[in-house]
């Protein structure tokens, strides 16, 4: 099933009950296995477009397809099975007694049986690198151990989507350097929404730009990366890494090919 | 540092010392439940000049905190602090009961000075008693018993997210607090006023906050029931220390243990 996935978006549009147009007309393909960018200022819309790939939002105007689901509520149970969702703040992620037990949360929920949620519980540990922190409490764990448990939580559910609300916010660099390596070996279809370009320089070959609610550029990442007026009008920067350097003046001059870090 | 830190710390602690490891602390978190809550009848049920009654059971409850490990001074701090409440409910009882009941020689004793005992002797135990509960269970465990034992499952899963979001609520209202203070001059800042808008902004947050979970926990297949994946189950050890604390218990509330024994030594003696 997962290679034929796809997410189809087609004029969606959504307006919250304050009357603020979060999305207005937005229509994309996102091909299976594909890591795939949203970028844009605040409140261009990327959480509210997120909210919609798994139904937590299900809007009236336009059609979110993930695979041969038509997101609906009838549908709600595949739709959260297929598309994991890891949110922006790891304490609204994290809500049970003990981490083991969070991870074992989704599963339960699903009724699998007892060995098949242990089997999935070390497995989703062991592949964020987080099985020492089984037994512990979700509050005493660092921003760092918090995002890798967030994530497990997700993984533990075996998604063929992953969807991220900023995954490197507040993280240490050396956490984040960590983070890019472990996303960066998931085979899932990845839609990663971030502030952090650099991130998406090492994680994603495709960018979406939101602005005001609308879709403003799609495309490869390098060449919108290069694009300095597009940036500029999304409120955006390019990535710290294809900036001159403040010491020597120099642009580092080229964009890193597939895999490879400048 | 503020008593709202030390209180917190102290949480921390208790959860630190719940997963310890001693006899007390491996029965089953039912059976714990059931005694404590057999020891608060009991406990309670004395009439209002008891004391020596209350004793054996201020006696068991140091065996049990002496065979936990608990630092048994970790649980007289807490007892202690609490205190002062008991004295203050009964604070009134020694100008109002003069009937006098005991004698000592000369000194007579007001009934209002031994109801004011009893209470405070009564507080202490049920205070240590509930705490020696969570220090050798943990309040998580404690919740899933009460849903086992029949407690609403709305309540259990109301009780658990409170405790998980204690931790979070407590954090950011100790950051709010602290924005606050370092913004107040000569006590301007700190009124009644100022501390309503910080907690309105609090109760916002988490209104916001329990959405942002609530979506996150039907993402996550939620349908109202936590379901968890070790199941308490009760073995035979579980059952007969209920049955033999549960006779002791009753036995000590029935038979006037210290009197007995008064009674068996002037016996001896004479």
């Amino acid at each position: 099933m997962r290679s034929s996935l796809l997410i189809e978006i087609r004029d969606l549009a959504h307006a919250y009950p304050d009357g603020t147009e979060a999305l207005r007309g937005i229509s994309l393909h996102i091909r299976a296995e594909e890591s795939v960018a949203v970028v844009g200022a605040n409140g261009a819309g990327k959480s509210t477009l997120l909210l919609h790939l798994n139904g937590s939002l299900i809007s009236r105007h336009g059609t979110v397809r993930i695979g041969d689901f038509q997101v609906a509520k009838a549908a709600l149970p595949d739709i959260r099975r297929t598309v994991g969702m890891v949110f922006q703040d790891p304490d609204d992620q994290l809500f049970m007694p003990t981490v083991a037990e969070d991870v074992a949360f989704g599963p339960l929920n699903l009724k699998l049986p007892l060995a098949e949620v242990e089997r999935r519980v070390a497995s989703a540990l062991e592949r964020v690198g987080a099985a020492h922190l089984r037994d512990r409490p979700p509050y005493k764990l660092s921003g760092g151990e918090k995002r890798l448990a967030a994530i497990a939580t997700v993984l533990a559910m075996e998604p063929a989507i992953l969807v991220m609300d900023e995954p490197s916010s507040s993280l240490d660099p050396r956490a984040r350097r960590t983070l890019i390596e472990l996303l960066a070996g998931f085979g899932h279809t990845k839609i990663i929404a971030t502030h952090d370009l650099d991130l998406v320089l090492d994680l994603c070959p495709r960018t979406i730009v939101l602005r005001q609610g609308q879709v403003a550029a799609d495309g490869p990442t390098d060449e919108i990366f290069a694009d300095g007026r597009l940036l500029a009008a999304c409120h955006l920067e390019q990535p710290l890494r294809l900036q001159a350097c403040p010491v020597c003046g120099e642009k580092s001059g080229r964009l890193p090919q597939k895999g490879e870090r400048l | 540092m503020s008593t709202i830190e030390s209180a917190f710390i102290d949480l921390q602690r208790l959860d630190r010392l719940a997963a310890c490891d001693s006899a007390v602390h491996r029965l089953d978190p039912r059976v714990k439940v059931l005694i404590t809550l057999a020891f608060l009848v009991c406990v309670v049920s004395f009439d209002k000049y008891a004391i020596a009654g209350l004793l054996p059971f201020a006696l068991f409850l140091t065996l049990v905190i002496g065979l936990s490990g608990i630092p048994s001074g970790f649980v007289l701090n807490r007892v202690l602090l609490a205190a002062p409440l008991a004295l203050l409910i009964g604070l009134f009882n020694p100008v109002y009961d003069h009937q006098p009941l005991m004698r000592f020689g000369t000194l007579v004793i007001a009934g209002g000075w031994l109801s004011l005992l009893s209470l405070v002797l009564r507080f202490c135990l049920t205070v240590g008693a509930v705490l020696a509960l969570i220090a050798t269970t943990g309040f998580n465990a404690v919740c899933r018993a009460l849903e086992q034992l029949g407690m609403p499952t709305v309540l259990a899963v109301q009780l658990l997210l409170l405790y998980r979001y204690l931790f979070v609520l407590v954090e950011e209202g100790l950051r709010l607090n602290r924005a606050r203070v370092l913004r107040s001059f000569q006590g301007r800042g700190l009124g009644i006023r100022a501390c309503s808008f910080l907690l309105g902004s609090l109760l916002l947050r988490t209104l916001d906050r329990s959405q942002r979970i609530h979506l996150a926990m039907r993402c996550r297949g939620f349908d109202g029931t936590i379901h968890t994946r070790n199941p308490l189950r009760l073995n035979g050890r579980d059952v007969l220390t209920l049955t033999i604390v549960l006779a002791a218990l009753l036995a000590m509330r029935v038979f006037d243990g210290p009197m007995l024994l008064g009674r068996f030594v002037t016996g001896l003696m004479a």
